[in-house]
């Protein structure tokens, strides 16, 4: 990418079929572009080469021997043979050998059923054994909470080794002795000390490396699989999770990417991988709550949420709106989010409405409106020729951006500039690396602008201008950047960031922490911002269509802690948010506050509610995710625990309850009731404009009040740069909005009130402490400290 | 058991005359394995810092050559040769001798430290088989006889 | 330390200055030392690769590649500096010649390094010896410093003005890396892995610059081809195999020793004349011809063939080493064949699945065999191991070990029929059968 060299395209001829593909490709991969899979277990797209397992060998005219086609590049008129007797016995021969020692206990083996070595060995018929003597054997280790190690199943194709130290950049893995007796081995004796990423386990071809969650829980023809988003980061992986039937629904046995498609192809963390498993967690609320005489206690559906709409209506009525807050999640679906803050601006009349912001994606939306094309996706970080990151430590909180990062300086040498106030190890794949002095982010965007006098303040070291210079001037000779920037750039710094990437046709990303932070900014879950970034007081296209709105900003988060603390907060509607943690507020101020928690389980600020609502995961629900970058993606349900409803559903019945108009909240049904648009009030014109919508793209109306699809359809009317070919999104793939482009959001007013997470590769707010995965390994590694970080090879 | 500063100078001499740090490692490895015996654990995680490497890097190299042991051997290192050309005049009965007048048997070491006893591969003594090792000496054109000899030397020796 | 011998029918050339105590740079001046390098320095590099080309030198590690050929694929121009590489992992079973010219000419070596910088405008050479050789380490440094302090070596060699710097190093104990890319690796303080190959090292070799890696023979012999001219030193062999080699007979014979005869001299009278016969009166029924990744011949091949690199490959076979190992009639060939086995076992490096898996299923299979506890199918699947591993291995090895196990088979197939069935090895009537075949699958 970094070079755009012409290359010349060759032909050759495979099997008798003509192949014409770029000079230099590799054999092995162009016999896939015409659908001629040539069998190989060390190859592996993207890594280095090995010719190793000698899998893939080939008959090429001219040639002595059989070659290897992982290691052969193309070259004009080359005729080749990847299917004769001579190929199969060779292959065969490699499978005899292999199965000599392979314990054949693929009954109870974890791979058994999707293992590469039972698939060549079926295609290859090695069924007869040619040794009598007995195979080596040595006991499975465990190396990690979730690596398992089984060495005799080891076929040593050295992809884990390679994955995880060209892949991660990790090293943790190596090969040991020689010979017949050559192992891998862990880089500490017995056990690991790595980012227990799992990456190993994933792209064993046999079951050598088995992963603690999964092992012999299930076998893999027992599983659907559902291809979801994660739950945990703001990069929004794709995750393929394995799921079965069980007494209390339908449980999630196993996470990885199986089909490598995705924003992420091979690529999960741990979290991604094994963190699902806090959606069964014992702790995991099953049933709403009502305090009754000071005690929390399960009561029905019906009368939860009919106590938390009577007493949300007195309130409304008695004290106004402007009495009740919202707090709304970074880990619901953006749906949710739209009705979250539909609902309360137009259910309980308040702007007061906000969310654990991570990230200053409404300065962004500011700094960048009116711009095209200002916002990168994830995939771009993969292929762009160079990046500008400032701030953030991604290794820790976006695993799959320093993958991207990685792999794209690896594999197209494209360039990274780094600028952090600690050597993150994304220094090593850094072209240059300049250690800020901490806070001084900002002083480095107005040193790219040219303020040389911000030059002497930038660094605690003494590193000279001149150094700062190179780095400044290297970037302003970039075309096609990327300028990645953390919660550390907010408000005007990112307005000054954008100003300096004007120039270079540079793309953005600014990396909020959780799962759907972009999503519930994207969505309006703000006091002064309606859904696209549209300012309160200016939003006549919503007020059209929903009738009247509160026109003044409402309480920040912070402020609605203060009201409450002022006794004027009446009312608190928590939607999976725990600011008591968070934010470390007093929870004695919401003492004389009625507080409705949607949750998953009873946090520190639930216990403080009236009213505990049972909600559903991520992972149990549908839905969209909009990730760090504003790549939409579509969330599919796969878990089940009986007894939760879905914040979508949740929200939807509380209104009914306040007495609101369903059919105003969700826009659902309408052709069975010829709805000419008088349902939806005065400001609807002559016709129901949803109606038309629907109609003009080709969409069926919704036919329930919590199907949250009724939602993205109006949210797709009506947030520009979130429209999109709903087919491509229904596929499963991503596709990357620009509501931020297109804001109308007006001038700030200097608050920005981030906090980020700070979490790292281990830890995810309040999910991650209900992860028994996540709660061992950090057990784990307290228990055999980190001393240093690893050297790259 | 760590490397005395001499060595490691010297070490660091020896690795200018390479373009990258770790391309020394090998014969730093046996070097300090002559002076203590053994690559200690602390000098695998001296050399691992040394050349910039993981520590678990320089475990994979050490354990690939046969010559670089972890663990201490005897005095005297007895390596009996047995490959063809050894083995067509009398190295298997000799490795055999060896095994019987140590008492110990392959890569084993007599309680007293003193030797230790391996079977390996050619050493390059073909046309002066049998052959032995001890240590770094060549022995050659050996019989049982002449390597109790051989023997008895390295126990006066050890006494000096 | 090691004997030396002598027979008449020598050509003694990269011998002369053996015994003569040319390891000191004193002596060695007197006996026309670093004559040659300085005669290097006065040619272009064309000169040089052409008389080597013209004196058919091939190399003498095994492959006989011609040496002039592989300087003449070192691009004149590279980014990356440009490496010589002496290969002195001398390991080859039955090969022990390039020992004696580290210790009794070791700066023929240092000169041949030189000439073959300037042929192909390299600056650096290292000198890799095996590690058990130390004796040799601690010729060739003394012989290296003694060579520094003349001024011989360093940044003004011979006052011309021109740098060349030669550094010695050594292994640990690994065959493997006496293949060319696992050297490399090793020097670079890896594992002795092999590399995929192409990029051949004459254009990708250490730390990625062309690198040409020759053995220490065809390095010693390169002063003398230039002091008396490639051509006169081609005459010496038979066409296209130029010279004389240094043969390491070993064995059963009654003079064994290094000899250095003209290539193309015959099997027969190395084994009789120059070697004395087989000793104790007995026959002679196989010979290893060249280390023991060679086919073996039988007694009737062996005293029907010359010792030049075209004789044998004309068979489809190969002259190998130099490694010439002599085995009489009362050899057990099943047991030769498992100790061959052993080694090769030993020495895989496990990179690949043939190599690694193959080589110690045929030791397992043969120690069975010898042992008395082989059925019929085991000869059959001893040679189906062998042909499987032949020509499908990462690198040479898996062919070093499928070679010698599918002659013996195919030559002595009744040795091991007479090991069937619980009887013992016909060589050794007394040995106890250790081990039964054990039923594991």
């Amino acid at each position: 990418m970094a070079d755009q060299k012409e290359v010349k395209n060759v032909s050759i001829t495979v099997d008798g079929k003509q192949v014409t593909a770029p000079a230099g490709t590799l054999l092995i991969e162009a016999c896939k572009t015409v659908g001629i899979e040539v069998p190989s277990f060390c190859y592996y797209p993207g890594l280095s080469l090995q010719a190793a397992c000698r899998m893939c060998l080939v008959r090429i005219e001219k040639m002595p021997k059989l070659q290897t086609a992982c290691t052969v590049p193309i070259t004009d008129g080359m005729v080749v043979t990847t299917e004769s007797d001579e190929v199969r016995q060779a292959r065969k021969s490699m499978i005899e050998l292999l199965l000599g020692n392979h314990p054949l206990d693929c009954p109870v083996c974890d791979a058994g059923g999707e293992c590469e070595l039972q698939d060549m060995t079926f295609k290859y018929g090695a069924a007869e054994s040619r040794y009598m003597e007995g195979k080596l054997h040595k006991d499975e280790q465990q190396w990690s909470p979730v690596v398992y190690f089984d060495r005799p199943r080891c076929i040593l194709c050295y992809r884990c080794v390679r994955v995880c130290g060209e892949g991660m950049d990790v090293w943790a893995l190596g090969v040991q002795n020689r010979g017949s007796g050559s192992v891998i081995a862990p880089n500490r004796d017995d056990h690991l000390e790595c980012e227990e990423c799992g990456m190993c386990i994933d792209i064993c071809p046999v079951g050598a490396l088995t992963s603690g969650a999964y092992r012999y829980k299930t076998r893999p023809w027992e599983m659907n699989h559902i291809g979801t988003i994660c739950t945990h980061c703001g990069d929004g992986c794709k995750t393929t999770l394995g799921v079965r039937r069980s007494d209390t629904g339908t449980d999630i046995v196993r996470g990885d990417n199986r089909d490598k498609s995705g924003i992420n192809g091979d690529f999960l963390c741990i979290k991604g991988r094994y963190a699902f498993d806090y959606f069964d967690h014992p702790a995991r609320l099953k049933q709403p709550l009502l305090r009754k005489n000071g005690q929390l206690v399960p009561v029905s559906w019906e009368e939860a949420v009919d106590h938390a709409g009577k007493r949300l209506r007195e309130i409304r009525d008695s004290k106004g709106g402007q009495a009740i807050g919202v707090i709304g999640s970074n880990r619901t679906t953006n749906e949710e989010n739209y009705l979250l803050q539909k609902f309360a601006r137009t259910v309980l009349g308040t702007n007061n409405i906000d969310h654990h912001r991570t990230a200053d994606f409404a300065g962004l939306a500011r700094a960048i409106a009116g711009k095209e094309n200002a916002t990168a996706t994830m995939r771009d970080v993969f292929t762009a020729p160079a990046i500008l990151l400032i701030g953030n430590d991604p290794t820790e909180q976006h695993p799959l951006l320093a993958w991207n990062i990685r792999t794209n300086v690896r594999l197209n040498q494209a360039k990274l500039y780094l600028a952090n106030a600690n050597p993150i190890k994304l220094r090593r794949q850094a072209t240059r690396f300049v250690q800020l002095a901490p806070g001084r982010e900002g002083k480095l965007v107005s040193f790219l602008n040219g303020d040389d006098a911000a030059a002497g303040s930038l660094t605690n070291a003494t590193v000279s201008n001149d150094v700062l210079k190179q780095f400044r001037d290297e970037l302003r000779s970039q075309q096609n950047l990327i300028i990645i920037f953390g919660s550390e750039l907010q408000g005007t710094d990112i307005a000054a960031l954008v100003k300096f990437g004007a120039g270079l046709k540079a793309k953005f990303i600014c990396l909020g922490d959780y799962a759907n932070s972009r999503g519930a900014a994207d969505m309006g879950v703000y006091p002064d911002l309606l859904p696209g970034y549209n300012a309160v007081a200016s939003a006549v296209k919503f007020s059209e269509e929903w009738g009247p709105l509160p026109s003044a900003k409402g309480l920040s988060l912070t402020e609605m802690a203060q009201a409450a603390r002022q006794g004027q907060l009446a009312a608190l509607y928590l939607v999976g948010s725990n600011p008591i943690a968070d934010y470390d507020f007093d929870p004695a101020a919401f003492r004389n506050t009625f507080i409705v928690a949607q949750e998953l389980f009873l946090t520190e600020t639930a216990t403080l509610a009236e009213v505990v609502l049972p909600a559903a995961s991520a992972y149990e629900k549908s839905g969209t995710f909009t990730n760090t970058c504003g790549d939409l993606q579509l969330l599919k349900k796969a878990g089940d625990i009986t007894g939760v409803k879905t914040d979508f559903e949740i929200i939807v019945r509380v209104a009914e309850r306040m007495g609101a108009d369903i059919r105003k909240l969700v826009p659902f049904g309408g052709a069975t009731r010829a709805d000419m648009g008088q349902s939806r009030g005065a400001q609807s014109g002559e016709a129901d404009r949803h109606a038309v919508w629907l109609a003009a793209n080709g969409m069926e109306p919704r036919m329930s009040p919590f199907d949250p699809m009724a939602i993205l359809d109006e949210i797709q009317r009506l947030v520009p740069g979130y429209e999109g070919s709903r087919l491509n999104l229904l596929a499963g793939n991503e596709q990357h909005v620009t509501a931020a482009e297109h804001s109308a959001a007006g001038p700030g007013d200097g608050l920005v009130q981030i906090v980020p997470s700070n979490d790292t590769l281990f830890t995810s707010g309040t999910l991650g402490r209900y992860s028994n995965t996540l709660n061992s390994v950090i057990e784990n590694h307290r228990a055999n400290p980190v001393d240093q970080e690893v050297m790259a090879d | 058991m760590a490397i005395s500063e001499k060595l490691d100078a010297f070490f660091s001499e020896k690795m200018k005359e390479y373009p990258t740090s770790r391309s020394f490692l090998v014969p730093m490895l046996l070097y300090s394995q002559d002076e203590i015996g053994y690559v200690s654990d602390e000098v695998i995680a001296h050399l691992a810092k040394k050349t910039g490497l993981t520590e678990l890097e320089v475990r994979n190299v050490i354990s690939y050559y046969s010559m670089l042991r972890t663990k201490p051997a005897g005095r005297y290192n007895v390596q009996v040769c047995t490959n063809i050309s050894c083995q067509l005049r009398g190295a298997d009965e000799l490795f055999a001798h060896c095994k019987k007048k140590l008492g110990i048997g392959h890569k084993q070491t007599t309680p007293d430290g003193m030797f230790s006893l391996e079977e390996v591969e050619c050493i390059g003594a073909c046309s002066w088989a049998p052959a032995v090792q001890v240590n770094y000496d060549f022995h050659e054109n050996l019989t049982p006889q002449k390597m109790d000899a051989v023997l008895e030397n390295c126990r006066k020796k050890a006494k000096q | 330390m090691a004997d030396l011998v002598s027979h008449p029918d020598e050509v003694r050339i990269v011998s002369k200055r053996f015994g003569k105590g040319a390891a000191e740079i004193e002596q060695y001046l007197k006996l026309d030392g670093y004559k040659a390098v300085q005669k290097a320095l006065r040619m272009q590099p064309d000169e040089i690769i052409n008389e080597v080309k013209t004196s058919n030198l091939r190399g003498r590690g095994g492959a006989g590649f011609p040496t002039g050929m592989k300087w003449a694929f070192v691009p004149k121009e590279s980014a990356k500096p440009k490496y010589i590489l002496v290969n002195g992992d001398e390991s080859e079973p039955g090969t022990c010649k390039d020992r004696l010219i580290l210790e009794h000419d070791p700066h023929a070596v240092i000169e041949g390094v030189m000439i073959a910088g300037l042929a192909v405008g390299a600056k650096v050479g290292y000198i890799y010896i095996r590690g058990e050789y130390r004796y040799l380490v601690d010729i060739m440094r003394k012989a290296l410093d003694d060579a520094y302090a003349k001024g011989f070596l360093g940044k003004n060699i011979f006052g011309s003005g021109r740098q060349f710097d030669a550094y010695w190093h050594t292994g640990a104990g690994a065959y493997e890396v006496g293949e060319e890319s696992a050297l490399m690796e090793s020097l670079e303080g890896k594992r002795g892995i092999p590399r995929i190959r192409p990029p051949f090292p004459a254009v990708v070799g250490l730390w990625g610059g062309p690198t040409v890696i020759n053995n220490v023979e065809s390095l010693a012999s390169v002063p003398h081809i230039l002091l008396m001219g490639g051509q006169k030193f081609a005459d010496l062999g038979p066409p296209r195999n130029g010279g004389t080699r240094l043969f390491c007979l070993s064995g059963h014979v009654n003079k064994p020793g290094v000899y250095e005869l003209p290539m193309g001299y015959p099997m027969k009278k190395l084994i009789y004349d120059v070697g004395g016969g087989i000793p104790n009166g007995r026959k002679l029924k196989a010979v290893v011809p060249g280390g023991s990744s060679t086919f073996l011949l039988n007694a009737e091949e062996a005293e029907n063939i010359n010792l030049d690199f075209d004789s044998f490959s004309k068979r489809g076979e190969f002259l190998g080493s130099g490694g010439v190992v002599v085995v009489d009639d009362q050899t057990c060939m099943v047991k030769f064949a498992l100790r061959i086995m052993k080694f090769y076992q030993h020495e895989s490096c496990g990179w690949c699945i043939p190599c690694r898996e193959g080589t110690d299923w045929l030791k397992k299979t043969l120690t069975r065999f010898h042992n008395g506890g082989g059925l019929k199918k085991d000869i059959d699947n001893i040679k189906y191991l062998a042909q499987n591993m032949l020509g499908r291995t990462f690198c040479p090895l898996g062919d070093a070990a499928a070679i010698p196990t599918m002659s013996i088979v195919d030559k002595w197939r009744d040795e091991f029929e007479a090991h069937l069935e619980g009887k013992p090895c016909p060589f050794e009537p007394e040995a106890v059968i250790t081990e039964l075949p054990v039923l594991s699958h």
